[in-house]
């Protein structure tokens, strides 16, 4: 069973359907016994950096995200907010992000082009290293994004894929057990479901 | 490379989805499921759904229908028609849309759109500004509910937007609605260049190539109704996307 982590930021139902569409199981919780029992996890998110961190710790999810994610080293998919706060830090907010990988988050400066802030809608990716999530895809894959602020790696070698907005940011991270998309797969037609169907399947 | 946004503009008015000409004559389509169903098959990079009569006829928003379309979706999807407070929002947000736009209850309370974007996030927040010439030519926004032009002008009212906390405009033209003629590119270069949020166009394309002039005159998506509803010079219903 999967279970999608519910603190208040954002879509999950949307994530609950895809999950079903590609023939997984998927339960939206808060409750810290049932994401104990989660086979994998999934952290999505709309909205603010500090809101995120701040209800993930109203809730007391903190401590058991860390005990299956970093230690037991539970399949992770962080979405959109999901993977920024996976990183250790943003510049849109001052509390501490999760810091799963070495990276942070800062916010898109004025872009050439009239290329406009939020980079929302399509967009496509070049994967950077041979993924599970990514097995099968079809060619030129694209995906919906709607951000304001991306996230710089320290180490080149968690990039899974690039995007090109003005420049060329890290849309995707992958670590060991960890996976992260800066786009929507939800909302990304046959390409999300086909990173979704990996994630339920193959990893 | 970052692809504008083509997005089908979807009417309802009850439980049918219909098309309207310059915001009258309503014309029957066909079952608003069924069209989201192709549009969904075919991958349109995003759909709008307006409930035309909600605001006009006082009636609550109709969810169950949001609900279905919701379900089926896998793309971005906006609705608006009716809103009006964040618990509505809210209750659309749960549902699976990921954007609300609001038209009416931003111009009777604008104060709505900042809360709306503390609460949810700019990015959420579309504010539908319908606008409307005079018999001299001079730009107004017009109340779609009272069915007149206001005493506003749509530039100011769209920075206006912005400065509030909107994420995007839905920049509507009610003169050339339905027409198939073509965007109202003056207008969109107008406002277009004065905000830094998206703008998207919508009302009068007729051409895959009007899409694209409204792009060039800086909109950052295009949106249309009749195009993607309506094949050869009978206008015969036949949904359809690229």
């Amino acid at each position: 069973m999967i279970t999608i982590i519910d603190y208040g930021m954002g879509n999950l139902k949307s994530i609950q359907n895809i999950v079903q569409k590609v023939g997984g199981e998927a339960i939206i919780s808060y409750d810290v016994n049932e994401i104990m029992h989660a086979d994998k996890i999934i952290l999505p998110g709309i909205g603010a950096f500090d809101n995120g961190m701040k209800n993930l710790n109203e809730r007391g999810l903190i401590p058991v995200l860390q005990k299956k994610v970093m230690q037991e080293k539970t399949p992770f998919l962080g979405i959109c907010l999901g993977m920024q706060l996976i990183t250790r830090k943003s510049e849109e907010g001052a509390l501490e992000g999760l810091g799963w990988i070495d990276a942070e988050t800062i916010k898109f400066k004025s872009l050439s082009n009239n290329l406009k802030i939020p980079h929302m809608g399509w967009n496509y990716v070049v994967v950077k290293k041979n993924s599970n999530l990514f097995k099968g895809m079809c060619e030129n894959p694209r995906f919906y994004f709607v951000h304001s602020y991306y996230v710089v790696c320290k180490n080149e070698n968690d990039i899974l894929t690039t995007t090109e907005y003005g420049f060329n940011f890290a849309s995707a991270v992958e670590k060991d057990n960890i996976y992260a998309t800066q786009f929507h797969p939800e909302k990304s037609h046959k390409f999300g479901m086909k990173l979704m169907e990996n994630f339920v399947k193959n990893v | 490379m970052y692809r504008n946004r083509i997005i089908p503009c979807l009417l309802l008015k009850d439980k049918a989805l219909v098309k309207t000409v310059q915001f009258y004559k309503p014309r029957y389509i066909g079952d608003p499921l069924n069209a989201v169903k192709i549009f969904n098959d075919k991958g349109a990079d995003e759909l709008l759904l307006i409930d035309i009569a909600v605001s006009k006829e006082k009636r609550t928003i109709n969810f169950d229908l949001l609900s279905k379309i919701a379900s089926q979706s896998f793309m971005p999807l906006s609705y608006g028609g009716g809103i009006h407070n964040i618990k509505d929002m809210k209750k659309i947000f749960s549902i699976g849309f990921e954007k609300t736009s609001i038209n009416s209850s931003a111009l009777s309370d604008p104060n709505i759109i900042t809360k709306a974007s503390e609460t949810f996030g700019s990015q959420s927040i579309v504010v539908s500004i319908d606008v409307k010439k005079d018999i001299f030519g001079r730009y107004y926004v017009y109340n779609h509910v009272a069915k007149k032009n206001i005493s506003l002008d749509p530039l100011e009212y769209a920075k206006k937007v912005e400065k509030l906390g909107a994420g995007e405009v839905l920049l509507n033209s009610v003169d050339n609605d339905g027409l198939m003629k073509g965007y109202d590119l003056e207008l969109i270069r107008k406002i277009s260049s004065s905000l830094s949020i998206p703008v998207i166009a919508l009302g009068g394309a007729g051409t895959q190539e009007d899409l694209k002039k409204a792009v060039q005159a800086g909109a950052s998506a295009a949106s249309a109704g009749s195009l993607f509803m309506f094949y050869g010079p009978n206008r015969a219903v036949l949904i359809n996307y690229f």
